[in-house]
């Protein structure tokens, strides 16, 4: 028996966007993983400080405000700065190509946008965590 | 990093290391034995509190509610929150966080969601555990949520020192709760949602079925006072206590009673039994699992089952036999 | 059944056993209505043309609130926008009058959204990102600079901070020289579809019905003109709910401010007449425009009959439109103009007042000038070459549309009664009712997608391989959050901040007693209080919301 992947699913900043998370989290609930969803609102302190109590393999933020050049780097960093930077950060929402690009730069996983089956969502936790159920 | 250089930096406070350690505990039966092993001497400090009750009863909003009580009395926290696994696809969605965003970034308050996995009492089956690697690490209250439980789920009386049984007036009659078997667990009944219509019906109800008879009309002067007095009879008599878990309305009455009855657990002698119980079933539940373990890695048992098997197939012997022969092999071998 | 329908029912069963109908799970509406191959009067056979039709303009409202409808007034055309200062946004507004734009609709960014200053640590990344940055008074004198607001109606999505933002409109008339009774427009100030669906609330529910209590009493004395709650269902909808469920959560919300007025001791006909609604225009053409007509009917008749509302006025839904920004996709973007084309067909065919159609960048930023403008001239296009304005309802009497109409009529009332069970509204939304419906309908949708049982073209169909986006974007500088934070300074700089503090002192008292909280929110304003401040001040008193997480 392997461990089972954990998933940090939060919604950061102001943005209230939140039917694209919860179809999300539902969908990697029903591919077998064990999901923490945080609620709306959540500061990238809030959600790194979760990250780490829960032991989480990697943290998906949803991100519809435009602000994701702020909030993915910052929730990265803080990770980073509580000796968890291996935790994997990914997510989706309303991201610009140029944007994916420079947040991959900056070590960010794989980032999704509209009309993204969430099967491929799965599929890329499960090529990234082989050794996860 | 290796499982000792984890123990390491949990000694020195890293919750980094505690998250990480609960992982193991929780998923790893056979370090975690280990594990558990060496913070033993670090555990049995805290304090640990239930909470149990129907789906949608204000658990969650509860504790929070009540580990922000805590933390104003000069507590460290530990919360355990616990929701179910889908049987359909093991996974989980584990959403009880959710309601305490304000305990997220306190220093002094660890929050951990678990799956019920296997567990079918209204918690994981590593709750305990886990809640051991939170006593070790230095928490002063651990606050247990159990899943919403419907009937006999009741796994949490064993894990906790004191177990409050939540209600709320649309949860239906007083006796529909008492078949469910949670009075038999209940050291306090909380009425959560007391804003709402019916709630005093209820806590009246409840009284009764406790067998209780005078009663102050505002609970938040029940004050301690009032439970030593009870508390001088000889028995514990569970108090009803009424809250509004949204405003926070009653929460440091029901603080102060779980307080009493920590102090009753104490001056009756009924924590040390507790104690003593709880750690007999832990090791019979811990030899037990060994003895599983172990069983099927032994070369008597792996040879002898497909010898076994086979005779059972064709007739010579039953599986009651079978069972029976290699039972006793094990024992003779030693 | 009379003679002659029984005679069309068996004619039309001897029909069928020579039709091949298909899998009849496939041909649902796109809320999952079932729809036969054909409708004959048979299913309209229960149907009074007089009781459930009525004329237009004539109670119950099924076939339009006008007695002339688009020969007497088009809709308005009200592209909502906003976007980085409040000068950015000006330009854009008279770039969109110009062009034949007929009221306008504000778009406010995160931090307003949430009564937050532009230079708060919260608002961080967000300024001006997702819609106009407004902190104070100030900052709407230049958003209306150069618009004169006497002649413009302007619609406003807020809700949460609505009291404040509203003082800050009618502040900056009143600096145009324009008295309060003048001004023309909606502030959206609908809290219940808040925590249902939008989730930029301020306050618990208790004293944001309050506020919104005191801001009809205000308009029905200073600004007798402007609708004081836009109940929407079209954030319902975009969160994912079904039409049907759009339809009754959205009219059982007007349905509960109605009550709270009249619990508040007004008379419902002082205050209806200035409700209005706004719904969504998705993808299924027909359900659409039942759902419209259905919306109508309901509301009159429980206007006329629960709440014995004596005024026509009352009884009539009014109603602004926004085509479905979730039916949009990133994939071929181009389409979205086709898609925006069916959706504003439905809503002018359904009857509405007023319309936005999304642009077909949707799904990846705020509207560039061009898109924008083809999807004004979508409109323009509806209401002046394709000839459906000429006659009222051209779809009433087809006895699909009729059934249809029944059906969702039906399906609310459905409901409705589950809501009563649960205590009403506000108790439904605490036990997360609707919200879970409607994470339930969005999950369920998403399956459908993947499963390919709903087709999305270019997303799970007629795909293009190796697609390249080729339209254009709007960025947002970079430098609005810093030029926002400057003005801001500024302004803290100028103003009489002994005043400021008064006027909040003064507001903070009147929040905790029993004033009418306008008056001193509106002096806040004028002395240049800020957005935050103010809110600031109000949740003091009021405390501050957390919502309850529903999958
Ligand atoms: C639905 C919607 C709403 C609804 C939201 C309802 C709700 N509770 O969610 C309503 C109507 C309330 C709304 C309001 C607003 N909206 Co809006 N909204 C949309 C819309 C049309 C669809 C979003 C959606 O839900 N799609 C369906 C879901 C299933 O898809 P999704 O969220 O994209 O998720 C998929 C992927 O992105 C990805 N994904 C998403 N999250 C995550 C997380 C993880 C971990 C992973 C792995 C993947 C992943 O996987 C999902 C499955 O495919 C988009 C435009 C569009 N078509 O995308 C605009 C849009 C996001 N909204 C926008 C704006 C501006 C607003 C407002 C700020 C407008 C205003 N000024 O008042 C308000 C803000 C409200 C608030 N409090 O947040 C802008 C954002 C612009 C930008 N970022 O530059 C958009 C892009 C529209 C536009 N072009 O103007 N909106
Ligand atoms: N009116 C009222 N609502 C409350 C009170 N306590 C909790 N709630 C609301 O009840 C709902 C459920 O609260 P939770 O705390 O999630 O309940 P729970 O028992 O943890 O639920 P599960 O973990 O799903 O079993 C939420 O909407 C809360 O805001 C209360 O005292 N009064
Ligand atoms: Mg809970």
């Amino acid at each position: 028996m392997g461990k089972k992947l954990r998933v940090l699913v939060a919604k950061p900043g102001l943005d209230g966007h939140d039917r694209g998370a919860k179809v999300v989290a539902r969908a990697l609930r029903d591919a077998g993983f064990e999901v923490i969803y945080t609620g709306l609102h959540q500061t990238p302190e809030m959600i790194a400080e979760a990250a780490l109590q829960e032991d989480v393999d990697v943290v998906g933020l949803s991100v519809l405000s435009g602000a994701h050049m702020t909030l993915f780097p910052e929730t990265m960093r803080l990770l980073k700065e509580k000796g968890a930077a291996d935790i994997l950060v990914f997510g989706g929402g309303i991201i610009p190509r140029e944007d994916m690009e420079e947040l991959y730069k900056q070590g960010c996983g794989r980032l999704f946008g509209p009309g993204t089956p969430t099967a491929d969502i799965v599929t890329y936790l499960k090529e990234k965590f082989p050794d996860r159920i | 990093m290796t499982t000792r250089e984890l123990l390491a930096e949990f000694r020195a406070g890293s919750k980094r290391a505690c998250a990480r350690l609960m992982s193991v505990v929780e998923n790893e039966p056979d370090v975690a034995a280990a594990v558990l092993d060496e913070l033993y001497p670090m555990m049995g400090r805290s304090f640990r509190i239930g909470i149990t009750g129907p789906p949608g009863a204000g658990k969650s909003t509860l504790v929070e509610k009540l580990g922000r009580e805590c933390r104003n009395r000069g507590k460290t926290v530990g919360i355990v929150a616990v929701d179910p696994t889908s049987p359909f696809s093991g996974g989980a969605l584990l959403g009880d966080r959710v309601r305490m965003p304000s305990l997220f970034t306190d220093p002094g308050v660890f929050i951990r969601s678990m799956a019920t996995r296997g567990g079918v009492g209204g918690l994981a089956s590593r709750t305990k555990e886990v809640c051991d690697v939170l006593d070790a690490f230095g928490r002063d209250c651990i606050i247990i949520e159990t899943v919403g439980v419907g009937q006999v789920e009741l796994d949490i009386a064993g894990a906790a020192h004191s177990t409050v049984v939540v209600l709320v007036p649309e949860s239906g009659d007083a006796i529909q709760i008492m078949k469910a078997g949670l009075m038999e667990i209940a050291d306090l009944f909380c009425v959560n949602k007391s804003d709402r219509e019916g709630a005093d019906r209820l806590v009246m109800e409840i009284e009764t079925m406790v067998g209780m008879k005078a009663r102050t009309p505002n609970p938040e002067c029940r004050t301690s006072e009032v439970g030593d007095r009870r508390l001088a009879v000889s028995d514990w008599v569970p108090l009803v206590v009424k809250t509004v878990a949204t405003t926070g309305f009653g929460v440091s009455g029901l603080l102060d009673q779980l307080e009493a009855h920590r102090k009753h657990l104490e001056g009756s002698g009924a924590m040390t039994e507790r104690r003593r119980e709880s750690i007999r079933s832990e090791i019979v539940e811990l030899t037990e699992e060994w003895l599983r373990r172990d069983l099927w890695r032994r070369p008597v048992t792996t040879g002898r089952l497909n010898e076994l098997v086979e005779q059972v197939l064709d007739g010579s012997t039953t599986p009651y036999r079978a069972a029976e022969a290699i039972s006793r092999d094990v024992l003779a071998a030693g | 059944m009379a003679d002659d329908l029984k005679k069309i029912a068996q004619e039309r069963q001897k029909w069928q056993q020579g039709v091949e109908c298909g899998d009849s799970s496939r041909f649902q509406t796109l809320s999952g209505v079932p729809v036969d191959i054909l409708y004959t009067p048979v299913d309209i056979a229960d149907s009074d043309h007089l009781r459930d039709l009525g004329l237009p303009g004539q109670y119950p409202f099924t076939r339009g609130v006008r007695n002339n409808m688009y020969r007497g007034r088009q809709w308005t055309m009200r592209e909502f926008s906003g976007f980085g200062t409040a000068k950015d946004t000006n330009g854009r507004y008279k770039f969109l009058l110009a062009h034949g734009e007929t009221g306008l609709s504000v778009a406010f960014d995160f931090p307003t959204l949430y009564g937050r200053d532009s230079d708060e640590t919260i608002s961080r990344g967000e300024v001006g990102k997702c819609g106009v940055a407004i902190s104070s008074l100030a900052d709407m004198e230049t958003l209306f600079d150069g618009i004169p607001m006497e002649d413009v109606s302007t619609s406003m999505t807020i809700n949460g901070p609505a009291s404040v933002v509203w003082a800050f409109y009618i502040a900056a008339a009143e600096k145009q020289g324009v008295p309060s009774e003048k001004l023309r427009g909606t502030i959206q100030n609908d809290i219940l579809k808040e925590y249902i669906a939008q989730k930029s609330w301020l306050f618990p529910p208790e004293p944001s019905m309050r506020v919104i209590t005191d801001i009809m009493a205000y308009a029905a004395k200073h600004v007798p003109k402007w609708n004081t709650i836009s109940i929407s269902g079209y954030h319902i909808r975009e969160a994912g709910s079904t039409a049907a469920q759009e339809l009754a959560f959205t009219l059982k919300d007007g349905l509960t401010y109605v009550e709270a007025g009249i619990k508040a001791g007004l008379d419902v006909d002082t205050f209806a007449p200035r409700l209005s609604y706004f719904f969504n225009s998705h993808l299924d053409f027909f359900e659409e425009v039942a759902k419209f007509r259905a919306a109508r009917r309901i509301w009159a008749r429980e206007m006329k009959e629960t709440f014995k509302a004596k005024k026509s006025e009352s009884w009539l839904l009014r109603f602004h439109t926004q085509t479905a920004g979730c039916s949009l996709t990133a994939q071929q973007p181009e389409n979205n103009i086709v898609r925006t084309a069916f959706q504003a067909l439905a809503a002018v065919l359904g009857g509405t007042q007023s319309l936005h159609t999304n642009s077909m960048d949707e799904t990846w930023a705020l509207p560039t000038e061009k898109a924008v403008l083809i999807a004004l001239r979508t409109q323009q296009l509806i209401a002046e070459e394709t000839g459906v304005v000429n006659t009222i309802d051209p779809l009433g009497g087809s006895y699909f549309v009729e059934a249809l109409t029944n059906e969702l009529e039906k399906q609310a009332y459905d409901y409705f009664r589950k809501i009563d069970a649960l205590g009403g509204m506000v108790k439904a939304i605490e036990h997360g009712f609707p919200q879970r419906e409607i994470a339930d309908a969005a999950y369920r949708y998403q399956k459908l997608v993947e499963q390919g049982k709903r087709t999305v073209v270019g997303v799970n169909k007629h795909v293009l391989e190796g697609e390249k986006l080729e339209i254009p974007l709007l960025r947002i500088d970079p430098t609005v959050e810093q030029e926002q934070h400057q003005r801001l300074a500024d302004l803290r700089k100028q103003r009489d901040d002994a005043k400021v503090k008064k006027c909040l002192a003064d507001l903070k008292a009147a929040c905790a007693g029993k004033e009418n909280v306008m008056y001193p929110i509106l002096e806040a304003v004028r002395a240049y209080a800020t957005l935050g401040e103010i809110c600031g001040t109000m949740k003091e008193v009021f405390g501050s919301y957390e919502e309850p997480p529903m999958f």
